[in-house]
């Protein structure tokens, strides 16, 4: 399991992470790995006792995970929600809006690249409300 | 028009830096072509034959004078001074160096323009009726809801990786000028039975080699949850559409496999759920924009009386201008079809004057339609002839708006690595074939369209005419489409059956013409008279 290189909470979980087709009958597993297939819903029910969902991006050019991920923060999931796989640079800011409080790229990143990446956008347009940011339009309106 | 505010300038210039640093980590080598490939995309940047083509977006299709005018300049100072309107309401440069692409849009920030997502597997520039706030015949101005939709859509962090790219069009007209029924996702601005506004979705249209005519979703969506119904959308799109087959991953083809009545659960289960979530923007917001999109100072009490003596004028004010919703004003086409000439194209010298005329003659304004031709929407009629003197000074008077010769085609083999056979050539022949023989006019509308294969760029579906390029054992060759139409009466062309040399396609089209001129009854169409006759008798002329 790839440790992550950025990490946003205090510290990293250390339970493997099984697939979400093993998780059904491993009813004591605390960590789970989910690809784009699988349908992140599936998880809702066992929320509060998961320390770690590592959701994997075997392609960047594959966008199934943010929605994943997303999903599970829209839930209330807590614990640490990891990004793996195939994640450039360029992927780092979007990954925060959805979510992900660790990043365990596949190729380490260069670290001053990775510094401005995360922070390309002084505000956002939307609501992901899971990343906290208040969009633009709450700061127009005094929101 | 809308005005960016500090946040709207902050956002475009923070792409541009981050497009810098990309393209400068590509250069220095560190990225990839294969990763740079989608980020440029998302900045509008193709790689096609010969050179890197620049997509800039023009949203919803409207411009001001002085964004027209860094438009004239960019072509000259960054192209071959030339810029190509293209079928979604946007402007190409077709011979742009990947080094200089970062300071064009920075040039293009300094006038609020951007190339922002206009390619790429993600919400694409959302396009609109080129009549918008001048027609009379629209509910309300549909552009304030494609802005929103633009600031929703621009670089949602969850929808930058879509299965296939994903095209939005609002319009608020029963007229549909824009083709909405074959967008990703169409919106109608409509008012229900109690009076109130909101918006009807239709979804999963599109052409490329599977058209389909998006069918209708919700016919209501209220005004406070718009955001909201679009995420739902998207998010069972994002979750459900193809990935393993580039030519199934459009949303036409999940709505088509799963059913309309599937999907449709689906992004009802999931609007439910976002509805928890907050992430709709207030209306007061939706009203901010709006506030931009006010009428513009338009004269009151103006005559509507026009001379028309002069017999060109006459005709060029007969085919290329219509109603406006205020007394003495009209909507005037720049047909950017001169006979012979390339659809679309225009000289930086051309952009510059339209741009002059639009600050002269149409309180500022202008807009790029998805026919590839430009509109002065607010225009006197009492300047009417002025105008058109200067657009004929300028080579821009040819009165040809939806004739045979006002042709929409991609570009085809000059540029594109897709295509099977050339569009342009083509579309100059047609053009100069039915301007000398003087058929045009008689023809009436007939609208003809050339796409150089299959993914369909020159929506050949929708033509009462539609030409599609096909490879025959390394020859060029032309298949013919009859009775497509993009309107309300949304239709998909049929193929008549084998196809011609690019001479024989000229000879077929016009003949079937000619069974037109002699077939029509008291005010039909080109397409009303064959969907009256059907294909048969066009096919007896044509291969008999
Ligand atoms: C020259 C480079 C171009 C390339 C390589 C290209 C490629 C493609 C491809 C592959 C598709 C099919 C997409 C699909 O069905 O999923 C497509 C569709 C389309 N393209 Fe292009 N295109 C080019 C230029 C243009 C230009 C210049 C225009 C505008 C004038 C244009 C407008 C469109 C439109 C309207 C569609 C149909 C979208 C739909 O299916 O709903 N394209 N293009
Ligand atoms: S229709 Fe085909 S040939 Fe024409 S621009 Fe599109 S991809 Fe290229």
């Amino acid at each position: 399991m790839a440790d992550p290189q950025f990490l946003f909470r205090d510290e990293a979980a250390s339970a493997p992470a099984v697939p979400l087709s093993a998780f059904g009958e491993d009813t004591n597993a605390t960590a789970v790995r989910i690809e784009p297939a699988d349908d992140a819903r599936a998880l809702l029910p066992h929320l509060d006792r998961l320390s770690l969902v590592e959701v994997s991006f075997p392609a960047f050019t594959d966008g199934r995970g943010f929605s994943s991920a997303r999903i599970l923060r829209e839930a209330g999931y807590t614990g640490e929600l990891r990004a793996t796989g195939d994640i450039g640079v360029d992927m780092l800011t979007h990954l925060r809006r959805v979510g992900f409080d660790a990043i365990a790229p596949a190729t380490q990143l260069d670290a001053a690249e990775a510094e401005t990446a995360f922070n390309t956008w002084p505000e956002v347009y939307q609501a992901t409300v899971v990343d906290g940011r208040k969009p633009i339009w709450a700061l127009r309106h005094g929101l | 028009m809308y005005a960016y505010d500090k946040y709207d300038q902050a956002m475009v210039d923070a792409r541009v830096a981050e497009f810098r640093d990309q393209t400068r980590r590509r250069i220095e080598g560190s990225l990839s072509e294969e990763k740079f490939r989608p980020l440029r995309l998302q900045n509008g940047l193709y790689l096609q034959l010969h050179a890197y083509m620049l997509r800039v977006a023009v949203p919803y299709g409207t411009l001001s004078s002085a964004q027209m005018h860094v438009l004239g300049d960019i072509a000259d100072k960054y192209d071959r001074g030339y810029g190509h309107f293209t079928t979604r309401q946007n402007i190409q440069y077709n011979w742009i160096k990947l080094d200089e692409t970062p300071d064009i849009l920075a040039e293009l920030a300094k006038v609020e323009m951007h190339a922002i997502q206009t390619s790429g597997n993600c919400i694409r520039n959302i396009s609109s009726d080129q009549y918008a706030g001048a027609s009379p015949e629209e509910l309300i101005d549909p552009r304030p809801y494609a802005e929103l939709m633009r600031q929703w859509s621009s670089f949602h962090p969850e929808f930058l990786a879509l299965p296939r790219k994903f095209k939005i069009c609002v319009i608020a007209s029963e007229t549909d000028r824009a083709a909405m029924r074959l967008h990703d996702i169409g919106i109608r601005i409509v008012k229900n039975d109690a009076g109130e506004i909101g918006a009807s979705f239709y979804v999963g249209g599109g052409m490329g080699r599977t058209p389909f005519i998006a069918p209708l979703l919700n016919a209501f969506v209220p005004l406070d949850q718009l955001i909201t119904y679009a995420e739902a959308a998207l998010r069972v799109y994002n979750r459900y559409g193809r990935r393993d087959n580039k030519y199934k991953a459009r949303i036409k083809i999940l709505v088509h496999e799963l059913g309309l009545e599937e999907y449709k659960r689906q992004v009802e289960e999931e609007f439910a759920h976002l509805q928890s979530q907050d992430i709709e923007p207030p209306l007061a917001e939706l009203e901010r924009i709006k506030a931009h999109f006010a009428d513009p100072a338009f004269e009151a009490g103006l005559s509507d009386d026009l001379d028309l003596s002069n017999p060109g004028f006459a005709r060029w004010v007969r085919a290329n201008t219509a109603p406006h919703k205020v007394p003495g004003y009209a909507i005037a086409t720049i047909s950017l079809k001169p006979a012979g000439g390339i659809p679309g194209d225009a000289s930086a010298d051309q952009i510059r004057e339209m741009a002059a005329l639009a600050k002269a003659y149409s309180l500022d304004e202008l807009r790029v339609t998805h026919a590839q031709n430009i509109v002065l929407p607010h225009v006197k009629k009492a300047d009417l002839f002025a105008l058109w003197q200067r657009l004929d000074a300028a080579g821009l008077a040819t009165a040809n708006l939806d004739a045979i010769t006002d042709i929409i085609a991609c570009p085809g083999l000059d540029y594109c690595s897709l295509a099977n056979a050339r569009s342009i050539p083509l579309a100059q022949k047609i053009s100069s074939r039915f301007t000398d023989n003087g058929k045009e006019e008689a023809l009436g509308e007939l609208k003809l369209k050339i796409s150089g294969c299959i993914n369909a760029c020159g929506h050949h579906h929708a033509g009462h005419i539609g030409i599609l390029g096909v490879d025959r054992k390394g020859v060029e060759n032309y298949q013919l489409l009859l009775g497509g139409s993009e309107g309300a009466d949304t239709s998909l062309g049929q193929i008549t059956g084998p196809g011609f040399s690019e001479d024989g396609v000229v000879d077929a089209i016009d003949r079937v013409t000619d069974l037109y001129l002699n077939q029509r009854e008291e005010g039909e169409r080109f397409l009303d008279t064959y969907r009256r006759l059907g294909m048969a008798p066009f096919k007896e002329v044509i291969y008999g």
